[in-house]
């Protein structure tokens, strides 16, 4: 009856309301709650500090990383808007491959990527030094660090998420579209401002967003290359490691605010026009590259391209094989083996990260596979008042930069609280495991949301005419249809936490530390061939899941972003 | 195999009102229709019957068994949905053994049902496909061998074959009339097309905006239909607007309500029917087939007119004749007795007096066709 299924809504509902309560929103008012309290009670001061202290440094943060954000959207588009048009547009040999070669920057972990990009560009980096000996010159012609490294950095992973939005408008134009421009009489240059480029607006506009939000929350590239330049994320870390709770915490709020300030926007954005083709299925036409001259240049840049996008990778295998101690005062390692990578299995002090990063991504991720699926469901298949709210408490640590959702968890949890059952979990070795399963949701409630959308209403209905109840209904029907979809979303969650740096950084204990932790251990101690060796089981980690996603789930890698 | 009675029977959504008061009987073994244009409550009359939404006010009984609040899994239906809803995952033999699983049958009389299943529409050697390597066709066959197997005390049916071509759904009528016998299960048919339920049910019901205006006989409905709506939703008809100028002794005079001077007269009119009529807005309706072409003016009831449009259809003449401000339709068998009629042409239309229904005007002027 009406009441029954009202109660059963109801049933599901409360562990998703009361998880997303307890781990999403309530750290989140711990947080505001304690940017607010000091010794003597409520106060504002560190607002005041942070808005007109002498010193400005935290000012200056904020504004460090608008305007590296800003510059890292413009650097992003600059690449990647004009390769979406050149994979898309023509056709040249091995378009192909290069087009799959250029999303390879998402397989690397973002420490992994910065780590790659110091050894191979920075003032003792490989490249800087190869030309220098082989141009005979006195100095190392350029090198990457402070803003430059970052900035490179970040436009080198970044650009993916242009290329892939622009890519995919671009292949769902209607060609019929600009060919009926072209038959009104419209030249080259009008057809691309008034029909093209209006039709990819929406796409620029969310990527813009995406990369902006994205180098606002980064941390990695800062906390590698930064050397004395403030950014705030990174502040907010220090001032966690001084010990200024209180700071950390006004931190988190303000920058916080600029990301959902800028999430916000985006939504408002993406409602207010929608420029949906009403064809479907339409291949692009791309245009043969007749002229020889052009159709090799463009094979040259090619390959260019491709050495550029695989050199970091390449240079993390290179340096996983360079043993521990036999590359000091010379300027290129001469020896190599497989001692690193040996040593994981023969070592537990080494092995330990590992096993320790797989448990815990494991126990994160099988806690949003569970979540995620109830929570989808209830979002997309039930009615119920105030869906829109647990809508946006989903989205929320999408929206939250790392380093935020880490202050979160430890404001929160560093006492006792009924979420915990009574534990503090600052310290224990739940916090992580915890702390992945939170930044997560997003990810996989919307593969999963994907997935159900798809799924007509009527199959579930067939299933109980035919007398199944409805868990019966949920497992045999609703569950194996969706499952590409979650899992699809679930494995990526899992590559992601086993490269996730900035909150394993701010929540590890000695005994759970995971292997972005340990890398950095080993870089701290010079072991470069040791950080590498990790650096590689992440990215083949990465490899092999996205490799299965699709293989086996038809799932493309540029659809799970 | 169970009756089923819906007593009065309303559902809303929000403030639209799907169906209003709905008061219905139908028998065991019956093959039922609900037959209406689009968005008129068809699908919602069914679905609260299949326990997918439940009555805003009103009752359902099963046999003697109230329903109205039972969970579909508990009702034993069987639906075929109008997109089949085969579940993708599955073998056409998974597909047809789930109600039977569902059930805790053991896994040989699964087997053997549904083997039998399968033989009866005739896909026993489709078993181990996946669905979707079926065409359409065997897709819809294969959604009734799922929704017959359970042996539900109802079926009910969507718009089963709308998705079919003309050809195929021709073959399936068949098919499904024959299963229905075979079985003997009461059935409940939900259409749009009139040649589809004329030929096919016991009873039909019609409905229009939420109301059901008619239930009956496929003869009845479209013999006697209850009011202008019925008559002109089912078959093609001349709907004539009149008022009753004189009435005595059985004998009515109705005055055409658009050409003044023209009038219709009824001798052996039933008293107590008029009674009943007298005080509504009144049409006359009378199908094409019924009316007489003549080439001489033939005494009463009879109206000069002038042939705007004639088509040949094969077995017939369609003619379109302008009488006054109005355009009737007629049709003329292709029997040769009848000169070449020409676009142009004067004739005489007669308007047979036992071929004329009287009818309660229901729609609006702008309802009316041409
Ligand atoms: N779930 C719903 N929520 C709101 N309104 C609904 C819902 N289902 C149906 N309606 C409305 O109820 C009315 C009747 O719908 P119904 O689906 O029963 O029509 P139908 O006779 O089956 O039409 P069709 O032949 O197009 O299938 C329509 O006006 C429709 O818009
Ligand atoms: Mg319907």
């Amino acid at each position: 009856m009406k009441n029954k299924e009202l109660r059963f809504t109801l049933l599901l509902l409360l562990p998703v309301a009361l998880v997303l309560f307890a781990y999403v929103l309530y750290p989140s008012l711990r947080t505001i709650i304690e940017s607010f309290s000091s010794k003597e009670g409520f106060s504002a001061a560190t607002y005041d500090t942070f808005f007109n202290s002498e010193s400005k440094s935290n000012l200056e943060a904020l504004w460090n990383s608008v305007y590296i954000s800003l510059l890292s959207v413009f650097l992003s588009a600059c690449i990647g808007i004009p390769l979406a048009f050149i994979f898309n547009k023509f056709d040249f040999p091995g378009r192909g491959f290069f087009s799959s070669i250029a999303i390879l920057p998402i397989v690397l972990p973002s420490l992994v990527g910065v780590m790659a990009f110091m050894f191979l560009y920075g003032e003792s980096g490989l490249v800087p030094n190869a030309i220098k000996d082989l141009l005979g010159l006195k100095k190392v012609p350029f090198s990457i660090g402070g803003i430059s490294g970052i900035l490179i950095v970040h436009a080198y992973t970044m650009y993916v998420y242009f290329y892939m939005t622009v890519s995919s408008t671009i292949r769902s134009i209607d060609p019929s579209l600009e060919e009926a421009a072209y038959n009104l009489g419209a030249s080259r240059l009008t057809v691309f401002r008034k029909v093209t480029l209006p039709l990819l607006t929406p796409a620029i506009v969310g990527a813009s967003l995406l990369v902006f939000m994205t180098s606002m929350a980064s941390f990695s590239a800062p906390f590698l290359l930064a050397g004395g330049f403030r950014v705030l994320s990174l502040q907010i870390y220090f001032s966690k490691v001084n010990g200024n709770l209180q700071m950390a915490a006004t931190q988190s709020v303000i920058l916080s605010i600029v990301s959902i300030a800028f999430l916000l926007f985006m939504r408002w954005y993406q409602n207010r026009k929608d420029y949906r083709m009403s064809s479907k299925g339409i291949g692009a036409h791309r245009s043969e590259v007749k002229n020889p001259y052009i159709k090799w240049t463009m094979v040259l840049i090619g390959i260019f391209g491709v050495v550029v996008l695989l050199l970091p990778h390449a240079t993390i295998l290179l340096l996983s094989l360079v043993p521990d101690g036999t590359w000091t005062w010379q300027k290129y390692p001469t020896k190599f083996n497989l001692n690193n990578f040996l040593l994981l299995f023969n070592e537990p002090r080494i092995w330990d990260p590992v096993r320790n990063s797989l448990l815990l991504a494991f126990i994160a991720t099988a806690g949003n596979l569970v979540f995620g699926v109830l929570t989808s469901y209830v979002l997309v298949k039930r009615k119920f008042i105030g869906k829109n709210m647990l809508d946006i408490l989903v989205m929320l640590p999408w929206a939250l930069p790392a380093t935020v959702v880490g202050m979160n968890l430890i404001l929160a949890f560093n006492e006792p609280s009924v979420f915990t059952f009574g534990n503090i979990l600052v310290g224990t070795f739940w916090i992580l495991p915890l702390a992945y399963f939170t930044r997560h949701i997003p990810l996989v409630v919307r593969s999963t949301n994907a997935a159900l959308e798809q799924l007509d209403d009527s199959l579930e209905e067939a299933a109980r005419n035919l007398g199944a109840k409805w868990f019966y209904t949920f497992r045999r029907v609703v569950l194996p249809l969706v499952m590409p979809g979650v899992l699809s979303g679930t494995l990526l969650a899992f590559v992601q936490a086993v490269g996730e740096f900035p909150t394993s950084v701010l929540l590890y204990t000695l005994s759970n530390r995971p292997i972005s932790i340990e890398i950095m251990n080993q870089l701290r101690m010079f072991n470069m061939g040791q950080a590498a060796a990790y650096g590689m089981i992440q990215i083949s980690l990465i490899g092999i899941v996205l490799f299965i996603s699709n293989k086996f789930l038809g799932v493309k890698a540029e659809r799970s972003l | 195999m169970s009756s089923i009675t819906l007593d009065a029977i309303a559902k809303s959504f929000g403030k639209v009102k799907a169906v209003h008061e709905l008061n219905l009987e139908i028998k065991k073994g019956e093959f039922f229709t609900f037959l209406g244009p689009s968005g008129c409550g068809k699908t919602t009359t069914l679905r609260m019957i299949a326990g997918f939404y439940y009555p805003t006010k009103g009752s359902i009984k099963f046999g003697e068994k109230d329903v109205t609040r039972v969970v579909p899994e508990k009702r034993n239906t069987g639906m075929v949905f109008q997109n089949y809803a085969l579940f993708p995952h599955m073998t056409v033999f998974e597909n047809v053994a789930f109600g039977l699983k569902v059930r805790k049958q053991s896994s040989s009389e699964i087997k053997r049902r549904v083997e039998d299943a399968l033989k009866k529409v005739r896909l026993d050697q489709y078993m181990m496909r996946q669905v979707s390597q079926l065409s359409g066709g065997q897709q819809q066959r294969v959604a009734l061998a799922r929704a017959l197997v359970i042996e539900p005390d109802i079926l009910l049916l969507d718009e089963p074959l709308s998705n079919l071509d003309a050809r195929l759904r021709d073959e399936m009528r068949t098919e499904i009339l024959r299963l229905q016998r075979d079985y003997g299960i009461t059935t409940i048919y939900v259409t749009h097309d009139q040649v589809e339920a004329l030929s096919m049910s016991d009873r039909i019901a019609v409905f229009n905006a939420g109301v059901c205006q008619q239930i009956g006989t496929p003869k009845e409905i479209y013999n006697n239909p209850a009011n202008d709506f019925v008559a002109s939703f089912i078959g093609e008809t001349n709907l004539i607007p009149v008022t009753p100028a004189a009435a005595d002794a059985g004998t009515i005079r109705l005055n055409w309500n658009e050409d003044s001077g023209k009038s219709l007269v009824l001798h052996n009119y039933h008293q107590g029917k008029w009674s009943e009529l007298s005080s509504q807005p009144l049409s006359v309706s009378i199908r094409p087939e019924a009316l007489e072409v003549l080439e001489q003016p033939a005494g009463e009831n009879t109206f000069e007119g002038k042939v705007e449009m004639a088509q040949f259809t094969g077995a017939a003449l369609q003619l379109f004749i302008r009488i006054g401000s109005r355009l009737v339709q007629a049709m003329v068998l292709n029997n040769l007795t009848l000169r070449e009629l020409e676009e142009g042409d004067i004739v005489y239309v007669r308007f047979p007096e036992q071929h004329m229904r009287l009818l309660p005007r229901v729609m609006g002027e702008e309802e009316h066709e041409e």
